[in-house]
């Protein structure tokens, strides 16, 4: 079954405990000066953010039908079935097109190194398959970012807007965004405020689909345009042949 | 062997220059030194020239090699050479772009073992390596004419057909998949650009351009090499150009107006200001010259709207490339200088490696006809001698 997180704003207290964890977990550096950077970086998978007393946290959505995973030309992205979408640092040619294809903006890339890599949350992989938490939703004091089943996350988010509907919005977001994601938000406030990409905007469609349309007509497509393009080449050239060979003719009946 | 130094070597190796240390920052500072892309612009001008706009610019190959070999336009032969030499160049200077903006271009190979299908980026990757040797092929005739090796010629022209069918197959399909590449990015590119027509697009104006660029490269190298100009065969590049635009111009037109967008791009926004200057260098100026035919008819008239509609479609290039995503990142991307720097290098390398090959090899008619006779009167050993005799005059 597959795994998801959720987390849920309200419950927030902006301890960024998660942040730390997630940065001993990946063994990035982690001290006052990263804790006080409020963007995500090649080195801050994750980042809660504060607006007036509220919190949000950002990290990869690991959605079901992940945009970075199609466009990678070698495939260096990919879906597992429990969830996780990681990233092979072999594979990858640095062409940066999951940066520009992903919808919530979170490959970051190693701007600086020479031999960069595309950094972003992978959801702890060793660890969700080993049967433990993230790191992240271990260390949660509050029980904000929780770790589960994906359906019962679900159903967990709906039961608490409908036992609070004056705490939350009515929406879980992340349930149908691009087709749905393996992270959950619940608030308050819209996330949107806080950088996420407005719903309406990026709409329910998996992103793969929009370049999908296109590609699985290519299979078809290489025959059809190659007869058509050696049709045309033996129409045109067939009329020389016969010109000649009717040029011929005459020459020989003539001798 | 004598070196004058003019104004156009001076230019030429102040950018040679500028771009060899560009270069240097480049491989041993890394991308972040080097460029002013970000996370939130991870492509810059690189991409955005280089890459798409250079594809587009070789696009005169494909576009030459259909009408003459697979229409059987005799009356273009003469510029068949130089679109092949121009696309082969292009491409070369392309896959050396591609080696500046690939973070570990020295894992470029994978392409070719972990391949990802559903990648538009695979599908154009693969397009280009197979149509950079397909133009390699196409190519070599040059040389093995040079050389006086008649039987590889005869290899080459049994397997003609096979190549030019490749070839524009090829073509076709990364052409086109360049503006695909984009549709994965509904939320992003502004709706002035991002249309689910965009590999449509990008097939139009390479053709476009393709006959552009044949006309501006004509044009160039009679005037750089004292050649004569064959004006008949401009006249009739103008003519498809023109149809050519205005196949263009309808489809953008229809786009708009299928997606009620009509209204909006005429009303003034910091993305219309760059629409407007797209349509205005690529549609209205050439239409509007090439419709006279008085301009139809003369090498400068046609020379003029043929640079207008490369400058046009470069700007529609870079306005998806860049243009369009400044309001979705909320802030500008101007390149680095060393950006610019070692575009501007490729683009010298281009003109000087055409310019080269156009020197020592075969590629214009009458150069053909001087060689092969020069080929019949002398042996074959001491051809290369005096033709190198008059290297870097």
């Amino acid at each position: 079954m597959s795994k998801a997180l959720l987390y849920d704003a309200t419950m927030c207290i902006g301890c960024k405990q998660c942040e730390g964890a997630c940065a001993q977990q990946n063994k990035l550096p982690y001290d006052d000066k990263v804790a006080a950077e409020s963007i995500q970086s090649a080195h801050k998978y994750t980042v809660v953010l504060t607006k007036d007393d509220k919190f949000m946290r950002r990290l990869c959505m690991h959605c079901e039908k992940p945009a970075c995973a199609s466009v990678c030309p070698v495939g260096a992205f990919h879906k597992t079935k429990e969830g996780p979408v990681v990233y092979d640092v072999w594979k990858c040619i640095g062409c940066r097109y999951c940066m520009v294809a992903c919808a919530f903006a979170q490959p970051k890339y190693e701007w600086q190194s020479l031999n960069p890599r595309v950094r972003k949350c992978i959801m702890c992989p060793d660890r969700v398959v080993a049967g433990k938490q993230t790191a992240c939703a271990e260390i949660c004091p509050t029980g904000a970012t929780k770790f589960g089943e994906r359906d019962d996350l679900i159903k967990e988010a709906q039961d608490r807007i409908r036992q609070n509907p004056s705490t939350y919005l009515p929406r879980i977001y992340g349930l149908n965004e691009v087709g749905g994601t393996s992270v959950f938000i619940l608030s308050g406030v819209k996330v949107e405020e806080y950088g996420y990409p407005a719903s309406a905007k990026i709409g329910d469609t998996p992103i793969p689909e929009y370049t999908g349309r296109v590609m699985e007509r290519i299979p078809d497509f290489i025959p059809v345009w190659t007869l058509v393009l050696g049709g045309i080449y033996w129409v045109s050239h067939r009329r020389e042949e016969v010109a000649a060979a009717e040029a011929d003719e005459k020459n020989g009946s003539a001798r | 062997m004598k070196f004058k130094l003019t104004f156009w070597k001076v230019i030429f190796l102040v950018i040679m220059g500028l771009g060899m240390y560009s270069t240097f920052i480049r491989y041993f500072y890394g991308l972040g030194a080097v460029s002013n892309m970000t996370d939130q612009f991870p492509w810059g001008l690189w991409i955005g020239f280089d890459c798409l706009c250079g594809v587009m610019l070789a696009a005169g190959g494909f576009c030459i090699v259909g009408a003459v070999y697979l229409f059987n336009v005799e009356r273009l032969h003469s510029v068949v050479r130089p679109a092949v030499l121009t696309a082969f160049l292009g491409y070369l200077l392309f896959i050396v772009g591609l080696l500046f903006d690939l973070g570990r271009p020295w894992y470029i190979w994978h392409q070719l073992i972990y391949m990802n299908p559903h990648s538009v980026m695979f599908e154009v990757g693969m397009c280009v390596m197979a149509y950079t040797t397909v133009l390699f092929f196409e190519f070599l005739p040059n040389v093995f004419e040079r050389f006086n090796l008649q039987a590889p010629i005869k290899w080459i022209k049994k397997i003609y057909p096979v190549l030019i069918i490749a070839g524009i197959l090829l073509s076709t399909l990364h052409q086109s998949s360049l503006g695909s590449l984009y549709l994965i990015m509904p939320s992003k590119l502004h709706p002035f650009w991002y249309t689910p027509a965009l590999p449509f697009l990008f097939f139009g104006s390479a053709i476009a351009v393709g006959l552009a660029m044949t006309i501006f490269e004509s044009t160039q190298s009679a005037k750089a090499f004292g050649r004569h100009l064959e004006l008949p065969v401009l006249v009739e590049l103008g003519g498809a150009l023109l149809v050519a635009l205005w196949v263009n111009a309808l489809l953008r037109f229809e786009d708009y107006f299928h997606r009620g967008l009509l209204g909006q791009i005429i009303k003034p926004s910091y993305e219309a200001y760059f629409l407007w200057l797209e349509l205005a260098l690529a549609f209205v100026i050439p239409i509007t010259m090439l419709s006279f035919k008085k301009v139809r008819l003369s090498p400068g008239g046609l020379y003029l709207a043929s640079v207008f509609t490369v400058l046009g479609f470069i700007t529609n290039r870079l306005n998806i490339a860049l243009i369009g995503f400044e309001t979705y990142v909320g802030h500008h991307y101007l390149p680095k200088w060393t950006e610019f720097s070692v575009t501007l290098m490729i683009i010298a390398m281009g003109f000087v490696l055409f310019g080269l090959a156009v020197k020592y090899l075969p590629i214009f008619p009458e150069e053909r006809h001087a060689l092969s006779q020069r080929l019949r009167t002398e042996t074959a050993p001491v051809v290369a001698t005096p033709v190198l005799g008059h290297a870097g005059d």
